[in-house]
């Protein structure tokens, strides 16, 4: 007589039950790389939360009598050509950067979660309608889809956020439906159809929390590629428009036209988006050894 | 363990009204090959043209080796699964012909209980949420206070201590899962509760007491089960009749005592001589028949009657002919036209 045994795997889910403390713990010896990321993660979430309290300057209003000084005393990072202090600026650029990169991941890997689970869910024509426009929409790269997203749309911080989730919904739908097509299998989704449980019910109660981990996976990936999609479309002068403080605006002036008097202009933000980027990567990566043993790299 | 099990069945009951019957049921899976455009090679004849009726009350047995269609057929009743062809009715009314309403309120009328303990509850939700979730979708018991009382009762009958309420799946061993299964099946107050293998992954001491518990709530409950197992020896204590399944036919169907005494379809009498008998002497005299050969696979299954390659009384017209089921003696059918 066969001993009890699990069918699936459930280690995978017994990771998300350990209290967050220990989780953070195991992160920071097991991963140091992964703390580091999580460290700037935090440094910038307090600069975009606390902008308002670390600087006293403004970040849009003109100070014609202190254009492009270089890095002093008052202005640790320099000024631009309208005089704006640029630390402040980058520091506010935080808030700009965080907010859209946020939003837009969540939007994208949420979107894709739904759209994969049902995809899963449903089988059949819909699946295989859904997957081919995801194919379709995936052999684009994401910058190109973004692009293409707010040349139609126009530029602005609502569309920008609109052109980078659009191109994260397929990929995170591909990614989860692989984890949702194993949970459709499992007997507690026929047993919640059995009890005459609605679609949305069995997709959204039943099914979504149990692919939470690729779902996590993919939203602190998300947040990283955002930001440097935000600050590509705001350098291309298709995104985030002036005099709003956002670093890939930022750069594009500095780097135009002040490179070699003034190299501060764009220096500073071009660092700002670099070690955003690598912070949230990092911390992206940690977060999938953690969350999905089957990819850890050891 | 078989000793641990009561012997308290009543052979009166499964001679009432009938309650679910199944005509003519079968499920073919397409076998498809190619990725860009696919074609089907082949079925799967998981269920092919299986009929039987179940009495209000009965426990009806449903034995085959692995991979006969046992768990389809059980899926197709549950409507998991979208029959081939064939015809299900349940109190009269063809389930086929409902609405997506009326199959709502009928879907609550036929549970299951699945065998895995592990896989077959949501590790996301607490065994309340479990057995609390259908009862407020269905309006059964809208009132959170009073939901939570029965969810303490239906625990309480099952076995489990009230507290378990707040524990995860993961918290509880495999024979208590399984008893949050029975549970969950109760929730609804079905009238017919579909037991798919639900002791076989169970450790044998436990078993006994889980099929004690179902036997108990089948009295208690007026329930009706199809209970579906390869174990022989723990079917012919519970059920009242038995149907056996080989290759998604059905080769022999009577009352329990009837089949184990006399079975006659040769298939039968092969499963029901690699049973073992408690007496060793007894044992090491007895004959054991096994079929010659492998099971055949569904997809191109054997013509005729689907066990003439392994059949010891297979004769020519075996092979082209599809047998009969015939009723040999009052209640005894048997698709074999050699006996
Ligand atoms: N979803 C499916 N797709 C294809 N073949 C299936 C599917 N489900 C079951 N089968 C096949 O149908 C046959 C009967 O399976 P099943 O009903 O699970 O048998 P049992 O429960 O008696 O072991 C097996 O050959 C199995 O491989
Ligand atoms: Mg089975």
């Amino acid at each position: 007589m066969a001993t009890p045994q699990a069918v699936i795997d459930t280690s995978e889910l017994d990771q998300l039950r350990i209290p967050l403390r220990t989780q953070l713990w195991r992160l920071v010896r097991k991963q140091p790389l992964g703390a580091a990321g999580a460290f700037i993660v935090i440094i910038m979430s307090l600069a975009a939360i606390f902008a308002n309290v670390i600087t006293s300057y403004n970040p849009v209003a003109n100070d014609l009598a202190s254009m492009l000084q270089s890095p002093e005393a008052n202005h640790w990072m320099g000024t631009d050509e309208f005089g704006r202090d640029i630390l402040t600026r980058v520091i506010y650029g935080a808030r700009t950067a965080l907010s859209i990169g946020l939003t837009a991941a969540f939007l994208g890997a949420t979107g894709g979660l739904v759209l994969g689970v049902a995809s899963a869910y449903f089988g059949g024509i819909f699946d295989l309608i859904t997957q081919r426009i995801v194919d379709v929409l995936m052999a684009f790269p994401l910058i190109i889809m973004a692009l293409a997203v707010v040349a139609t749309l126009g530029p602005g911080a609502q569309n920008v956020i609109i052109a980078i989730t659009i191109p994260f919904i397929p990929t995170c739908a591909r990614v989860v439906r692989s984890s949702a097509l194993a949970i459709r299998e499992i007997p507690y989704v026929d047993a919640a159809r059995a009890l005459g449980f609605s679609h949305a019910r069995i997709i959204l109660r039943h099914m979504v929390p149990n692919v939470m981990a690729p779902y996590l996976i993919m939203l602190s990936t998300f947040v990283g590629q955002a930001i440097l999609l935000e600050a590509v479309l705001s350098y291309l002068g298709m995104g985030v428009q002036d005099p709003t403080p956002a670093w890939g605006l930022m750069l594009k002036g500095g780097a135009e036209e002040f490179l070699e008097s003034a190299p501060w202009v764009s220096i500073f933000p071009g660092l700002a988006i670099s070690f955003a980027v690598f912070g949230f990567n990092l911390f992206g990566d940690a977060m999938r050894d953690v969350l999905d043993p089957k990819m850890r790299r050891d | 363990m078989s000793a641990q099990i009561r012997e308290s069945r009543d052979k009166s009951v499964g001679k009432g009204e009938t309650l679910l019957e199944v005509r003519n049921l079968k499920k073919y899976f397409a076998v498809t090959e190619g990725v860009v455009r696919r074609r089907a090679i082949g079925n799967v004849k998981a269920v092919d043209g299986v009929s039987f009726t179940i009495a209000r009350g009965e426990i009806l047995g449903l034995v085959g080796e692995s991979g006969c269609g046992k768990t389809t057929t059980g899926r197709c009743i549950l409507q998991l699964e979208t029959p081939t062809s064939g015809e299900i009715v349940f109190e009269g009314v063809n389930l086929e012909k409902l609405d997506q309403k009326a199959m709502v309120a009928w879907r609550q009328k036929i549970q299951v209980i699945f065998q895995d303990p592990y896989s077959s509850l949501n590790p996301r939700m607490k065994v309340g949420e479990i057995l609390g979730e259908p009862m407020r979708v269905h309006r059964v018991e809208p009132n959170a206070a009073k939901r939570r009382q029965r969810i303490a009762e239906l625990l309480t009958v099952c076995g489990l201590p009230a507290k378990f309420a707040d524990r995860y799946p993961h918290e509880m061993s495999g024979g208590q899962r399984q008893r949050v299964g029975i549970a969950r099946a109760l929730c609804l107050n079905p009238d017919f509760i579909i037991c798919d293998e639900a002791v076989s992954a169970l450790d044998v001491s436990i078993q006994a007491q889980v099929i004690n518990l179902l036997e108990d709530l089948r009295e208690e409950f007026n329930l009706t089960y199809l209970f579906i197992a390869h174990d022989l020896s723990v079917v012919h204590h519970l059920c009242n009749r038995v149907a056996v399944m080989y290759l998604g036919r059905m080769v022999e169907l009577a009352e329990s005592d009837e089949l184990f005494d006399n079975p006659m379809h040769p298939y039968t009498q092969a499963l029901l001589s690699a049973v073992p008998v408690p007496d060793p002497t007894v044992e090491a005299q007895r004959s054991h028949q096994v079929p010659k050969g492998e099971v055949p696979s569904p997809i191109n299954p054997p013509s005729g009657c689907v066990f003439h390659p392994r059949c010891p009384l297979a004769v020519d017209s075996c092979r082209a002919q599809v047998p009969e089921f015939r009723e040999l003696k009052p209640g005894h059918w048997v698709a074999c036209p050699r006996v």
